[in-house]
Formats: structure tokens, C-alpha cells, sequence
């Protein structure tokens, strides 16, 4: 080890690996992972929130999560999204390639993607 | 892209129940179930509650899984990671609290037993790979060293450690900052850093764990101390019975040396510095100083009389400064945080936190750690969850055989260095064995002493010959065949003992006999006068004897008695078809099994 900067470089690039077991994050992004959210496809939306939120930078902000069933079923694969003093906001009917959508303009820019939310799909 | 880790303890603890095959099933489970590239298996340091091990954590929920078994990988696997359903009958549900808890989602820091304790120490274990040190890195690992080297004088950072109130852990509590600036102005081709991790108390293992969960933390701490005393070596003397701790501190070397975190011109300062392992052979007294700097020689691990002391005169008769392992894994966060943060904690005289074994008749065995003047009743019922089995708290014992007892009358008592010597405790290095009604303290007292006798290395009379001699009257004491002399006497030749041997371990000696006598005088007196043991548990002394009216003569005891001391008599109690059974004492040995045996709790012993 040479200089400061050199070990600033490690730090940054584990950082983000080791994040995930700190809990102190603001957002919560819930993935439904029942029988009935994988049989949709719920795997894929999974994973690909986790590829997005690390590639947005925001792995020390938003924890990617899963859960059972919520009780809509006719809706999943189900998103929910959690964050510390707002309401809840719930995506429904999700795929992979609505992921960067969200990722971008809510966990990131603050902004609900309208389009995709529950209540507006029924 | 990795979604969720699996943090499977690799501690001692949960090593020894089954934690290394657990590891393993999880890797075939996460492969069979295709989530290998999803799922990250990390082997930890110890969590702390190993009384609950084998101990998992599914992260990022945070989900505390506790008591795990081979069988139940698949179904953590299946339900967990795959469904995300917590496991719920796995779930650890709190001992510590009466609040309803959220069962479903209980992670580890919601837990009572974690949070009132303020893990400085800790702060790793249970959270990184030990083995891996970028993981170590991005928790901001070398960057203490990396400002030291950078940033501070030598100088500037032994003010710091001065400043922060930082006092040795291992028992003395001698002010770390002090040690350090004895040392540095002591002119020598060669000084030396050493770390005593002979960690010989029985009951304390938080040295141990450090070594196993964080061992990159030493090897930082310890280049920080050479660095502000001017030595560019440094030894650690660790036991060779803890081949988990000694493994990975290797291993953690190797990986500083490979970074050049360790050897020349760290961070392109000039300054050098290595480190050695020494394996010691499990004598207590090597926990010593000067005993511990003299097997690192090569010698036999004997003391020597102070002055001169290490500062002027230590290893290799050079200057040098000995810490033990939980006093440097401070360093890097006073380094880090600043002294006033660390002053920030404790009580006036002692600062900052200390990390306590919990041991003996106490729920939540395991480690915590807790600001200093936590008092010994939120250590004991709130974070340790009582005393099981609804039996009475009696007695804490702290400081190991060095040290004493704490009675309920003081469980009130904010535990800092200053607060114990007061009550003649001292506190070691952080054991802490809690006993109940069953304990009986001249037993007590006899095992630590016990425990010193076999360990003195015999080089000064007051402590080879006064130990065993003190060991013989309460021998004679517990066998029934004492006197009101006898407990005089007692107290003479422990104040003889403490204040004629060579070294810590003979002046300390005495302590757990001493502080017994002054708080259960009684039971001693009892144990001469009554010839009873209060607690039961001094077998010379006690008497077993069936209850003739409550006996329903079913034999059961008989059949269970080793001895055939228990026989059937002629008398049937009213309402009992059967006649009775009897305790033959010349023939009974005491061992208690007919009482294990009486569902009719008809047998008492007294």
C-alpha cells in the first residue's frame, strides 16, 4: 500500500458488497416472491432491481428485499416500495424491463412511476 | 448480482456445534436450487449469543436464525431465498423482554440482548468475513493507520489515546495512553509491540473472538502503537488452544503483508513494521507480562520482579509495550472517531465500553458489550435475560481467579474498574460468571483456588507453598472438619499471599477467597458451626433422606442408586399401598441420583 488513495479504492469498490448487511438503509424495495409471484416471473424483477440499484450507485441507500404473498395475485409479480416517512408506493405487473424505469426516476430521482403503480393499472 | 447474504458464524462456539458443515450444506442447497449466483455464504466471527448457536443471519432483511440444524438448510433455502417466507420456528424469540415482538421479522439488533450493548470492539464480529480483508477495508479498516501515518506525529497520537480515557482491558486497567508514553522516549536500536492474547481466565473468551471475527483490527491497532512508540516489531502470544483465532490471525497477516499494510514504507511514510506470531502453551501465568515476554524468548514462562519494568526493560530486554487484545481493537476507532467520542462513554475514570463473557446460571450466555457503569442488574436480567429455571440470583463472580464476587445486595452497582476494586472485585478481564441458591460460595471459592494452584509456576514461596496450604483449610472446610480458627487463619495467609508473591497471579490469588469471606461469612460459618452446606452442594456434609410419609414405594431410587444404599422398610404411610424405602448413610456416596429418580419429590438431601 503506497498511498491513502489506494486504499480508498478498495474501500469504494467493497462498499457497496458489504452494504447490504448494515440495515441502515432509507429504502426498502420489496419484490412478492410467493408461488404465485415466481410463477410470473418474479425471479427475473428480482434480480435485475438488485443489478440496477447497485449499478445506479445507490447500494448504500436502497436494500432490495423479498416477501411472501400480499394477497392480489391477479397483480405480480408485486413491487412494493418502502421508504422512511412517505406512504407506501406498490408497482404491479412488473417485468424486468420496467425495472431501470424505477430504479432512474423513483429510488433515484424521488419521482413515482405513475404508469406502473396498482391503482392505476386496475 | 448478489441479492442476499447468508452470514453463517464461524466463532468457536458455533464451530464446535456444527456451524462448518451447516456452511456447506447451504452452498450444495443455494446450487441445487439455482440461487448460487444470487446468494452469498459469508463465514463470520461470533455474533455473541452462543448459547443459541449455530447462528445464521439472512441479510439485507436482517433475519436472526438461531439453533439451526443441518436439516432445516433446505427449508431456509426453499422458504427464505427463494419464496422470501421467513422460517418462523427458526426465528430467535427474545428471552430478554416482555414486549410483543414482531416474531415474524426478528432481526438480531431489535433483540433485548442487543440493544443496550454498544459494540465498539465488536463491531466487525458477526459482521465480515475475518478472512477477508477488503471486507475489512470497506468498513473503513486501515484508514486509523492510513491518517496516523499520514496526518500524526508519534506524539499526536499518543495524546489521543491519552485523551480518550482508553484503559488496559486485561485486568489491570492501567491508562493505555501512559504505558505508551513511558515507552516512546526510552532510546533503543530496537522496540517492541506486544499483544497478550494468553487469554487463561476460565469463562473469558472476548479476546478470542476479536481474533477470530476481526483479526485485521489487531494487526492495525498494533502497527498504530509501533508507529507512536517508535518499534518496527511486534509480537502476539496467543494460545495455541485457540487454533480458529490463530489461523485466521495468520491469514490476516499475510494479507497485510501482501497489501504492504505491513513491512516497509507503509503508505510511502518510511515507517516499517511486522508482526510475529508466538503460540503459547496454555500456562496461566503467561498471561503475566514479564512471564509472557519471557516465553516469547524462548524460556520458561516464569515472572520477574518489576522494575525494571517492560517500558525500560521488556522484550528482548528492550523497550517495549504490551497491550491486551481487546485494549488495542479500541485503538482504531479513538484513532478514527476522535478521543472525545470514546471519552463520550463510561463513567468518569473508566471510558468507553468492555465486552463481558457472560457464563454459569444466566439465560443469554455469550458475549456482550456495554458502555462502562452499566450496573450488573441490566447485564444480568435485562441483555443476559435472568436467572433460568426461576431460581434466585446469588453471586456474580468477575475477574476469573483474580477476582471476586458481586452479591445481590450490589447488583445495583455500576461495573467500572474503580467501582469493583471498591467492593474487592476487580475486573478483569471481563468474565463474568453469575451463580444462584444452587451455588454454594466456599465451593466456590475452593474451585478458583483450585484452579491457581495447579497454574502457579512455583518460582515464589508465598504463592507456590500459601496457595496450596490456603487450599488444604478450605479442603478441611468443606469436609466438615473446620473450625472458627480455621476461617482466621484463612484471611491471615491470604493477606500473607497477596502481599508477598512476585507477580499478579500470587497478589490476586487470594481475591475470590477473600471476597466470599466478607460477603457469605455465613455460609463459611455454617460449613464450621452448623456443618451443613446451605446450597447443597458440599458432599462431606450433606444428608440425604427419604420422606417415609410422601415415599409411594414404587423402588424407582433404589433401582437407580450406584451404591444399593436405598432399601425398603416395613412401613406403609397411610394411604400408601406400598411400603416405604430408606437411605443407608454409611453406604450412600452422595451422588444424587435417587433424587433425580423421585417423581414423588419424597427424597431431600440437607
Amino acid at each position: 500500500m503506497k498511498s491513502l488513495a489506494e486504499l480508498q479504492a478498495i474501500k469504494e469498490k467493497m462498499k457497496g458488497k458489504v452494504a447490504l448487511r448494515e440495515g441502515s438503509n432509507d429504502i426498502r424495495v420489496v419484490v412478492g416472491m410467493a408461488t404465485c409471484g415466481i410463477a410470473v416471473g418474479a425471479r427475473p424483477v428480482l434480480n435485475k432491481f438488485v443489478e440496477e440499484v447497485d449499478k445506479a450507485g445507490l447500494a448504500g441507500r436502497v436494500v432490495v428485499s423479498q416477501t411472501g404473498c400480499i394477497g392480489v395475485c391477479q397483480y405480480e409479480p408485486i413491487v412494493e416500495v418502502y421508504e422512511a416517512g412517505k406512504e407506501k408506493v406498490t408497482y404491479a405487473k412488473m417485468t424486468a424491463d420496467k425495472v431501470e424505469k424505477i430504479v432512474e426516476e423513483h429510488l433515484k430521482g424521488g419521482k413515482v412511476v405513475s404508469e406502473y403503480v396498482l391503482a392505476d393499472i386496475k | 448480482m448478489i441479492r442476499a447474504h447468508i452470514l453463517v458464524c464461524g466463532g468457536t462456539g458455533c464451530t464446535s456445534s456444527g456451524s462448518v458443515s451447516i456452511q456447506q450444506k447451504f452452498a450444495e442447497s443455494l446450487e441445487k436450487n439455482g440461487l448460487a449466483e444470487e446468494v452469498k455464504i459469508v463465514q463470520t466471527g461470533c455474533f455473541g449469543l452462543c448459547a443459541l448457536g449455530p447462528v445464521v443471519i439472512v441479510h439485507p432483511d436482517g433475519t436472526f436464525y438461531s439453533r439451526v440444524e443441518i436439516d432445516d438448510v433446505d427449508e431456509i433455502v426453499t422458504e427464505h431465498l427463494l419464496k422470501g417466507r421467513v422460517v418462523e420456528r427458526l426465528v430467535y424469540s427474545d428471552t430478554g423482554s416482555d414486549e410483543e415482538v414482531d416474531v415474524k421479522n426478528v432481526a438480531l439488533s431489535d433483540t433485548a440482548f442487543y440493544k443496550t450493548q454498544n459494540r465498539v470492539v465488536l463491531r466487525n464480529c458477526g459482521v465480515i468475513n475475518p478472512e477477508s480483508i477488503d471486507e475489512y477495508i470497506a468498513m473503513d479498516g486501515y484508514a486509523a493507520l492510513g491518517k496516523v501515518l499520514t496526518e500524526m506525529k508519534p506524539e499526536d497520537v499518543i495524546q489521543c489515546i491519552t485523551d480518550s480515557g482508553l484503559r488496559g482491558r486485561g485486568g489491570g486497567g492501567f491508562p493505555t495512553g501512559r504505558k505508551w508514553a513511558l515507552t516512546a522516549p526510552n532510546q533503543a536500536d530496537q522496540k517492541y509491540v506486544v499483544c497478550n492474547a494468553d487469554e487463561g481466565d476460565p469463562g473469558a473468551f472476548m479476546d478470542r473472538s476479536v481474533l477470530e471475527g476481526d483479526p485485521h483490527c489487531l494487526v492495525e491497532a498494533m502497527a498504530i502503537a509501533g508507529y507512536a512508540i517508535g518499534a518496527t516489531e511486534g509480537y502476539v502470544y496467543v494460545r495455541a488452544e485457540y487454533p480458529i483465532a490463530v489461523a485466521r490471525l495468520q491469514i490476516a497477516i499475510d494479507q497485510a503483508r501482501e497489501y504492504g499494510l505491513l513491512g516497509k514504507n507503509i503508505f510511502g511514510s518510511g515507517f516499517d513494521f511486522d508482526l510475529h506470531i508466538r503460540l503459547g502453551a496454555g500456562a496461566f501465568v503467561c498471561g503475566e507480562e514479564t512471564a509472557l515476554m519471557t516465553s516469547i524468548e524462548g524460556n520458561r514462562g516464569e515472572p520477574r520482579p518489576r522494575p525494571p519494568y517492560p517500558a525500560v526493560k521488556g522484550l528482548f530486554g528492550k523497550p517495549t509495550v504490551e497491550n491486551n487484545v481487546e485494549t488495542f481493537a479500541n485503538v482504531p476507532q479513538i484513532i478514527l472517531r476522535g478521543a472525545e467520542w470514546f471519552a463520550s462513554m463510561g463513567t468518569e475514570k473508566s471510558k468507553g465500553t468492555k465486552v463481558f463473557a457472560l457464563g454459569g446460571k444466566i439465560k443469554n450466555t455469550g458475549l456482550v458489550e456495554i458502555p462502562m457503569g452499566t450496573t450488573l442488574r441490566e447485564i444480568i436480567e435485562d441483555i443476559g435475560g435472568g436467572i433460568p429455571n426461576g431460581k434466585k440470583f446469588k453471586a456474580a463472580q468477575t475477574g476469573g481467579p483474580s477476582g471476586g464476587c458481586i452479591p445481590a445486595s450490589l447488583m445495583d452497582t455500576e461495573v467500572d474498574y474503580d467501582n469493583l476494586i471498591a467492593i474487592g472485585c476487580m475486573m478483569g478481564s471481563g468474565g463474568l460468571i453469575v451463580m444462584d441458591e444452587d451455588n454454594c460460595m466456599v465451593d466456590m471459592a475452593k474451585f478458583f483456588l483450585e484452579f491457581t494452584v495447579d497454574e502457579s509456576c512455583g518460582k515464589c514461596t508465598p504463592c507456590r507453598v500459601g496457595t496450596k496450604r490456603l487450599l488444604e483449610m478450605l479442603d478441611k472446610i468443606t469436609s466438615g472438619k473446620g473450625t472458627l480458627e480455621d476461617i482466621d487463619r484463612i484471611e491471615e495467609l491470604c493477606n500473607y499471599i497477596k502481599a508477598n508473591s512476585l507477580c499478579g497471579l500470587g497478589q490476586t490469588a487470594p481475591n475470590p477467597v477473600l471476597s466470599t469471606l466478607n460477603f457469605f461469612r455465613d455460609e463459611y460459618i455454617s460449613h464450621v458451626v452448623d456443618k451443613k452446606c446451605p446450597a447443597g452442594v458440599c458432599k462431606d456434609l450433606l444428608t440425604f433422606t427419604i420422606d417415609k410419609d410422601k415415599c409411594i414405594g414404587c423402588g424407582m431410587c433404589a433401582r437407580n442408586c450406584p451404591a444399593d444404599a436405598i432399601i425398603k422398610t416395613d412401613y406403609v404411610a397411610p394411604g400408601h399401598k406400598l411400603p416405604s424405602y430408606e437411605i443407608l448413610a454409611d453406604k450412600c456416596v452422595k451422588c444424587g441420583a435417587c433424587i433425580g429418580s423421585c417423581k414423588f419429590k419424597a427424597i431431600s438431601k440437607k
